[in-house]
């Protein structure tokens, strides 16, 4: 019997509902319209969950955001030319911190590409370079197979953006459709195998090691590998401390989670990294944010490097040992070759450094003594306010880094932020997908007044969909974090980071979003209970003060044990 | 770091837009292609890119474990030129006068192993191959009567070895590729 025939643009759906897809971002434009006409016609029989954001770079965020707490594939259906142009900040974020997206933006039919056509732009050309992979589907039969691939490819191995260019033609064109899962790329292996000979010098190092020091990424929460971690640490006795892509991988009452490592990472770790005898990097990439000079960068230890990348090896830091594979499996397998240590006295000897950064930041930043708020008491009492289902979603920059350093995380992906490409703007259209990846759990947006308004307009998503995200803003009236490389490299002049800001409580009534504003210090721990308890959208807006400085700094291009403290 | 001329070979599935994906590892890290050549291999269904640049050693790991990295690549590695046997072939235009006026330009089609291609009254082209060098040297040496046009090739490469370098790669991932469908149907 024949089978019915029908449209691209249902099989596109089809391969979607495959792929167990059930919540997608997008906007419709011109060249995508058939797309969305079968989501019309399938509202019933496919019952995807559709977010109209009101911006594509919106979508690809929100898409961002939902892959990171859910660790399933984020989805987007854009059009072609703006709407494209307009993604591509989120691709490149994606690619960057390695989330899994596939996004399809529609495009022009085949007979007109390269003529210049409305909204027509080159979309592979634009996108190869900050995707995982991209490619132009022209003909209706080649969904199926580039939709399985797309998947496949975003999820597998080294998760990233895939980009799928759809053609006019290809959405209207009538297939029968069929589907198959990718399991295979000839020319693509996801995890490479593991090397016996590499394990074993691992061991060797760590079994030698008087002082061994662990940074642990974000490959470990990829990898579901946490427990396969404090296996691995507490076997050897291993104080460990993480990037701030992996904050969320060890509880922050682990005994051996010594922080976060990096430009404005913690005292202990950043100078321990220059003591230690074996730095065990774990899922992580050495980002500059994370070395701060590079020639300087634990000059002294042994380096053993595990990724699941082999262009991650010796790319930064040259190592002795690269162990490649999935840390879910190369973990284990090393551990077992692991002897019971006892690193008690080296584990201690990050306790002055602890106690150091206590008196010098911590506690200026937590208990200041002039009357105006700082970030830091913010994000303590949101932290000491709520309980495991939060999910902390933050925008970049001075309120990013406080969330980072001051916001408990005890579980795994609870924290999400943009940390390779840095976008401003990441935090709110995050914190809506972030709601919708994980439902259970109550989501807070941590933005600057900055950040905030660059993707403001998602409020507007929120309100028509009732997301139930609070939204925090920390008003200090600048550009906090580039205010404050001015004002300590830059002979404090200010250009273009003082920034009047519209009445944000105003706005987000308008939006029928409730909110409150708080200035003083005694209203804000009520005020956080009363945003807290809600269960509907919220924004609070905390003037904070003006001229913060979020320290410890390393300095951009310093050694990271050059790290301050104060000016 | 000391700068050497290294030949980068990349096997790659026939995808739309893969040299675009493979030049921009150069661009990216400012590394200039000297020359590059796209032909098919030996293998059915595999192409074969051919490229040269002038960079040290730890960048050339890099760049080719980058451009590995992107999906449809199947394999890439780095020579230098003591480990391949290369060629590239260049064109010559002359005018078909100089030819006629002395035998210098037969000496030289002699002594540089080149041969002509086509003759007319007006010009004569000529065909050498070899490397660089010898192409330099005969072009300054014709240029004396005035090259009218003249054109090389990107250099193509080969390796020292019997096989095709790709072919254990290939059998390692049919392996994986039996494994996938027999392991979890």
């Amino acid at each position: 019997m024949e089978k019915k025939k029908i449209t691209g643009a249902e099989a596109l759906l089809f391969a979607f509902k495959e792929e167990k897809v059930d919540t997608i971002f997008g906007y419709p434009g011109g060249a995508i319209i058939p797309v969305f006409d079968a989501l019309y016609t399938h509202k019933e029989r496919l019952a995807f969950h559709h977010i109209l954001t009101r911006h594509e770079q919106g979508a690809a965020h929100a898409a961002q955001g939902y892959a990171r707490v859910s660790g399933k594939v984020g989805v987007v259906i854009v059009t072609s030319g703006p709407a494209a142009a307009n993604i591509v900040t989120g691709v490149a974020d994606a690619m960057l911190d390695s989330t899994p997206l596939v996004v399809v933006t529609g495009q022009t039919s085949v007979a007109a590409l390269g003529s210049d056509a409305f909204q027509e732009t080159d979309v592979l050309g634009i996108t190869q370079a900050i995707t995982k992979w991209s490619y132009q589907i022209r003909r209706a039969e080649d969904i199926s197979w580039a939709v399985a691939r797309a998947f496949y490819i975003a999820r597998e191995g080294r998760p990233g953006p895939v980009v799928l260019d759809l053609s006019k033609d290809a959405q209207n064109q009538l297939i029968e459709f069929s589907y198959e899962k990718c399991r295979y790329i000839r020319s693509y292996q996801p995890e490479p195998e593991l090397n016996p000979d590499k394990i074993a010098r691992a061991a060797q190092l760590i079994n030698q090691a008087k002082k061994p020091f662990a940074v642990v990424g974000q490959g470990v929460l990829l990898g579901r590998a946490e427990q396969e971690l404090f296996n691995f640490l507490n076997k050897a006795d291993i104080p460990a401390a993480s990037s701030l892509l992996g904050l969320d991988v060890m509880p922050v009452d682990y005994r051996l989670n010594m922080g976060m490592v990096g430009m404005h990472g913690n005292v202990a770790p950043n100078k321990k990294t220059n003591e230690c005898d074996v730095l065990i990097a774990i899922g992580m990439r050495f980002s500059d944010r994370v070395t701060g000079k590079l020639s300087e960068y634990a000059p002294q230890a042994k380096v053993i490097h595990f990724d699941i990348d082999p262009s991650e090896i010796n790319k930064n830091v040259q190592v002795e040992v690269g162990v490649l594979g999935n840390v879910k499996k190369s973990l284990p397998a090393v551990t077992e070759l692991l002897d019971k240590a006892d690193h008690k006295e080296w584990i201690e000897s990050f306790e002055e450094h602890k106690l150091c950064e206590y008196r010098e930041v911590v506690s200026k930043d937590l208990y200041p003594n002039n009357g105006i708020l700082t970030m830091a008491e913010v994000v303590k009492c949101l932290s000491d306010n709520t309980g495991e289902n939060t999910i902390v979603v933050t925008d970049v920059g001075q309120n990013q880094i406080t969330a980072a350093r001051y916001f408990s995380a005890y579980n795994t992906r609870k924290i999400v932020t943009s940390g390779g490409l840095g976008t401003m703007g990441f935090g709110l259209p995050a914190g809506v997908g972030a709601a919708l990846g994980s439902p259970e759990s109550k989501v807070f947006v941590i933005s600057g007044d900055g950040g905030i308004q660059m993707t403001i307009q998602e409020l507007g998503t929120i309100m028509e969909y009732k997301i139930p995200v609070k939204v925090i803003i920390l008003n200090n009236n600048y550009l906090g974090m580039v205010r404050q490389w001015q004002e300590l490299f830059y002979e404090e002049r200010y250009s273009s980071t003082s920034i009047q800001n519209p009445d944000f409580i105003a706005l987000a009534a308008a939006y029928g979003i409730k909110g409150r504003k708080v200035e003083q210090r005694q209203d804000l721990v009520e005020a956080v209970r009363e945003m807290i308890a809600a269960d509907s959208a919220y924004v609070l807006e905390v003037m904070v003060e003006k001229k913060g400085i979020v320290y410890p700094m390393v300095p951009a291009g310093k050694c990271i044990t050059e790290i301050m403290l104060k000016s | 770091m000391e700068k050497t001329l290294y030949t980068v070979t990349v096997y790659s599935e026939n995808q739309v837009g893969l040299l675009n994906q493979v030049t921009i590892v150069f661009t990216r890290r400012q590394v200039n292609i000297e020359s590059l050549t796209v032909s098919r291999s030996a293998i059915p269904g595999v192409h074969k890119f051919t490229i040269t640049a002038n960079t040290d050693r730890e960048t050339i790991r890099k760049i080719v474990l980058q451009i590995e990295k992107r999906i449809d690549v199947l394999k890439a590695y780095y020579y230098t030129d003591d480990e391949i046997i290369f060629q590239e072939i260049a064109l010559y235009k002359v005018p078909t006068l100089s030819l006629m006026s002395s035998n210098e330009i037969e000496t030289l089609v002699r002594k540089y192993n080149a041969r002509i291609l086509e003759v007319t009254k007006d010009y004569t082209v000529i065909e050498q191959a070899g490397h660089k060098a010898e192409i330099d040297a005969m072009f300054d040496a014709l240029n004396k009567n005035k090259i009218l046009q003249f054109v090389r090739s990107g250099r193509v490469a080969i390796t020292r070895s019997t096989v095709e370098r790709l072919s254990n790669f290939l059998e390692e991932m049919e392996a994986r590729r039996k494994e996938v469908f027999n392991g979890n149907n």
